[in-house]
């Protein structure tokens, strides 16, 4: 069998390969050429085909096959074989898969290898992958390493302990001893691993925090050193000795220094020297200058020494370097809580950041703008934040606007500015709004009464521009119908008052019914618009007729209210006024979190309302219901008429009640139920019940409740009957019953012709 | 501590994955996929840094291949952009004037050093020389003449 190919050539191969099929077919052909070498146990080879897998693991071939292999690479003698066995194990194998506990042996014994860099290999595979049960198995071994006098070794025993404890966390206190003299090490790669390894202890155990307190005088005087010390080539990066280790321990004072004030204070100087001294040209310097400054945030300092940290920051702000103005606002944004007049100062910065070109920095400087407006500032920062809004990409249009209602909620300075602030939301980014805000501005709207003619003013003003933005027209259509006399009565005090016309307004509202930009949802506002407008205008005919219209629409929902305000004109003349009235203030029962609004005013039959339907006053959605649309055609849907019961049936024990009910707009169908019940000694078991209909009706019959009628009137069996009627004429019914009673079938045929007139006309 | 380091060509072909976290396969090319159409459509003076699920994403392209690491919210962006530019250094030092093609033909080797300078996430050598000088020594015990002569035995 020929030697399997090498690894450089099998990738130059690969990459001949002019199609993604192509590469497949190489693939698989090298792919089963592995397989079959690894059947036949190959030594020799082992490592090189393992190699392969791993290249073709990297184009995204599956390489499952050589997990086992890898082991067995691991427990060869060969450093070859074991350089690439560990690397496929941390490649090809996770703790998810049981084979990865065979390694725990393998590693066990090379920890103890002659050989550092065996030793080296195992430290590097526990720490990067070890599962919780391998950190169990050889914690002990990773703990003696610890404190070998082999600083290659020791480092990586500090980072492999980390891993440990992260997996184990009760482990965290067999490696205390050996942290004892960890920080008075020369070699910079024990000393950072050593600051990790301190760090993580610190942050999960406040005991372990406590006791290391007292090395804050030791990395006061290691940091200075960093600072203070000549050129190091080893560890020089920009004429910065060792950023990598000032960065690690600035953030273990960061942990110390927090709510300490004896360790605030030994740090105070150290930091202000950093502070102070960092070259800022280069991004080195910059790294450690914005660690600094989130650990002055942090720890107990003196006010000197954070309003420097916040020039800091006020610097990073005019930096040239994008990097450094995006970490300065995200900076800013975990400060502006705690310091927040501090970073009040630096606000005009901050609102320039809105028009950098950078997305993230965009984003960064529009949170943090947000939540700098206060009371003071509204005014001013509005301006910017809607201009903002006016040039934003998309992504940032439907958060933006939500902080604009948000804060102008919070801060308005007058009703007049918050409505138009609104104004200017809904038609520079109305479709980015949220479904909620249509209700919320519907509810600031009817609560600032003196206003409403200058809203619907400057609402119907705007649906002449541009009827293509929904939450902007359905607000409009609403405030339309509701303040519709106000804007033909020119009433307008904030403004100057335009002059229209009933027909205009109608003119308008029957056009965003027929327009196609308007959803479904915007025509159910205009046309309940038109109809409410009919007890506001006087040409109360042109509504007529554009309602009968709609009675007819293909949208259900449209035509259902249609309908409904049909009957009102039929059937409901005189109830159209108060149904139709202006909606009282309304009260939020909520007031954070979802809200919800009750409808406080005592219209008619709330019993009745309250009996044939769920109240939909109350619904306990995220999002405010707009009721008003709902509850004036819902009351005439739940109006009932009273029509009288009546016996159809009522022999040898077998009673039969017809019940009406016309809770159905449509009045040619008759609701009927059924109740059955039985007066015997016994029960009356399947029972069936029929009916017939002459053939101008239409006859549904709904599942009965049971087929069993028990014994001496114990309970009835009930049955919905449905009788369609359209041409009115005289109700007759022909009905069949049968059922068991005592052992013996029963039969009977019957006809109803008592019914109530009611019950058909 | 990082999350994880990608290394991925201008196309979106992966070159290097080290993952500090498990992760199913599912998820690690969830990841590799998601890493790629943030990074990659960016425009070339953008910030090198973006927030994406609940890690910090510092990301930085060094002629044709992108350097993309996964940062915890404590993590300092501006001394990661400091630790992938250490690495590009090593690898520059060891290959001699580094290209796309090195780190595609000694894949293994890119990842063995890159344990030499990460482990489990975070730093491991500061120094420059001593992850250099530890590469060279550890590929003596090679056991091949011809591998420490730089001819791959495999």
């Amino acid at each position: 069998m020929p030697a399997p190919i090498r690894l450089r050539e099998l990738i130059r191969t690969i990459r001949t390969a002019r199609t993604q099929a192509e590469e497949r077919e190489m693939i698989q052909k090298e792919c089963a050429a592995i397989r079959s070498s690894f059947r036949e146990e190959d030594n020799t080879y082992r490592c090189r085909n393992v190699a392969k897998l791993l290249y073709m693991h990297m184009l995204g071939y599956p390489a499952h096959f050589g997990q086992l292999e890898c082991l067995k690479l691991i427990a060869s003698q060969k450093f070859t074989d074991k350089r690439i066995g560990y690397l496929g194990a941390m490649l090809l194998l996770d703790e998810r898969q049981d084979v990865h506990l065979l390694m725990t042996n393998c590693i066990k014994n090379d920890l103890n290898h002659s050989t550092q860099y065996v030793q080296g290999l195992a430290l590097c595979t526990l720490g990067c992958m070890g599962s919780s049960e391998m950190c169990r198995d050889l914690a002990g071994e990773v703990e003696k390493l610890l404190k070998t006098s082999n600083s290659y070794l020791r480092k990586k025993a500090a980072l492999c302990a980390v891993h440990v404890i992260r997996k184990v966390p009760e482990l965290m206190e067999m490696f205390l001893p050996a942290t004892k003299n960890l920080l008075s090490e020369k070699n910079h790669g024990v000393l950072h691993t050593s600051v990790v390894l301190l760090t993580e202890m610190c942050e999960r155990s406040p005991d372990m925090l406590a006791h290391f307190r007292k090395l804050v005088p030791q990395l006061v005087r290691i940091l200075k050193n960093l600072i203070m010390s000549g050129y190091s080539p080893e560890h020089d990066v920009s004429g910065i000795s060792d950023p990598f280790l000032q960065v690690r321990i600035l953030r273990l004072l960061r942990i110390l220094g927090k709510s300490d004030d004896d360790s605030s204070e030994a740090m105070n100087d150290i930091l202000a020297q950093v502070a102070t001294n960092t070259e800022t040209s280069k991004n080195v310097g910059n790294a450690i200058l914005y660690e600094t400054v989130l650990t002055i945030m942090d720890i107990k300092s003196e006010s000197g020494l954070r309003v420097l940290a916040i020039n800091i920051l006020g610097r990073f702000l005019l930096n040239n370097d994008k990097n450094i103005r995006y970490v300065a606002l995200t900076s800013l944004l975990k400060t502006v809580q705690t310091d927040h007049n501090a970073v009040q100062r630096h606000r005009s910065t901050i609102v320039d950041c809105l028009k950098d070109l950078d997305v993230s920095i965009k984003r960064r400087a529009m949170e943090l703008s947000f939540a700098l407006v206060n009371g003071n500032n509204i005014r001013g920062m509005m301006k910017e934040l809607l201009y903002f809004l006016d040039s934003c990409d998309p992504e940032f249009k439907a958060d933006c606007a939500s902080g604009v209602f948000l804060a102008a909620e919070k801060y308005a300075p007058s009703k007049r500015w918050h409505i138009d602030t609104i104004m200017r939301v809904l038609t520079t980014a109305g479709s980015y709004v949220r479904d909620d805000s249509v209700p919320n501005l519907i509810q600031l709207i009817t609560n600032s009464v003196e206003m409403h003619a200058y809203t619907v003013q400057r609402l119907y003003k705007a649906l002449l521009d541009d009827i293509s933005q929904q939450p902007l027209v359905q607000v409009a259509s609403w405030c339309i119908g509701e303040y519709g006399d106000l804007l033909v009565s020119g009433q307008c005090e904030e403004e100057e008052p335009i002059q229209v016309t009933e027909d205009e307004v109608l003119d308008v509202l029957e056009g965003l019914l027929v327009s196609n930009l308007s959803t479904p949802v915007t025509r159910g506002y205009a046309l309940t618009a038109i109809m409410k407008l009919s007890t506001r205008f006087s040409s109360v005919n042109r509504i007529k007729k554009v309602v009968s219209i709609y009675g007819s629409s293909i949208d259900v929902e449209l035509q259902q209210r249609a309908v409904e305000y049909n009957a009102l004109f039929k059937k409901y003349d005189h109830m159209r006024p108060a149904l139709l009235e202006r909606m009282p203030i309304m009260e939020k029962t909520a007031t954070n979190g979802p809200t919800e609004i009750v409808q406080t005013n005592g219209e008619t039959e709330p019993s009745v309302v309250e009996s044939k339907h769920p109240p939909p006053v109350t619904q306990p959605t995220n999002q405010v219901t707009l009721i008003s649309q709902s509850f004036n055609y819902l009351l005439l849907l739940t109006l009932c008429l009273g029509i009288p019961p009546m016996t159809a049936y009522n022999k040898n024990g077998l009673k039969i009640d017809f019940t009406f009910e016309r809770a159905n707009p449509n009045p040619n169908i008759a609701v009927i139920t059924i109740h059955a019940s039985n007066s015997t000694e016994a029960d009356m078991t399947d029972f069936v019940f029929q009916a017939a209909v002459p053939k101008t009706f239409q006859l549904q019959l709904l599942s009965p409740s049971s087929n069993v009628v028990p014994a001496l009137n114990q309970g009835t069996v009930t049955q919905v009957i449905r009788v369609l009627n359209p041409q009115k004429q005289q109700l007759r019914m022909r009905i069949k019953l049968t059922y068991t009673l005592k052992g013996s079938a029963v039969q009977d045929l019957a006809e109803v012709n008592n019914f109530p007139p009611q019950s058909w006309q | 501590m990082i999350r994880f380091l990608l290394l991925f060509s201008r196309q979106g072909k992966l070159r290097l994955q080290k993952w500090f976290t498990p992760l199913t396969d599912r998820e690690k090319k969830k990841v590799i996929r998601d890493m790629t159409m943030l990074v990659l459509p960016r425009p070339p003076r953008s910030s090198n840094f973006v927030q994406w699920r609940d890690l910090k994403i510092v990301y930085k392209r060094y002629a044709s291949l992108y350097f993309c690491a996964g940062l915890e919210q404590h993590d300092n962006e501006l001394l990661a952009l400091e630790v992938l530019h250490r690495y590009v250094e090593l690898l520059d030092k060891y290959f001699g004037n580094v290209c796309e093609l090195d780190i595609i033909f000694n894949f293994e080797k890119a990842y063995f050093i890159l344990d030499e300078f990460l482990m489990g996430g975070e730093i491991l050598e500061t120094s420059k020389l001593a992850v250099g000088a530890t590469m060279e020594e550890a590929d003596t015990l090679q056991e091949t003449m011809e591998e420490y002569m730089s001819k791959p035995a495999y």
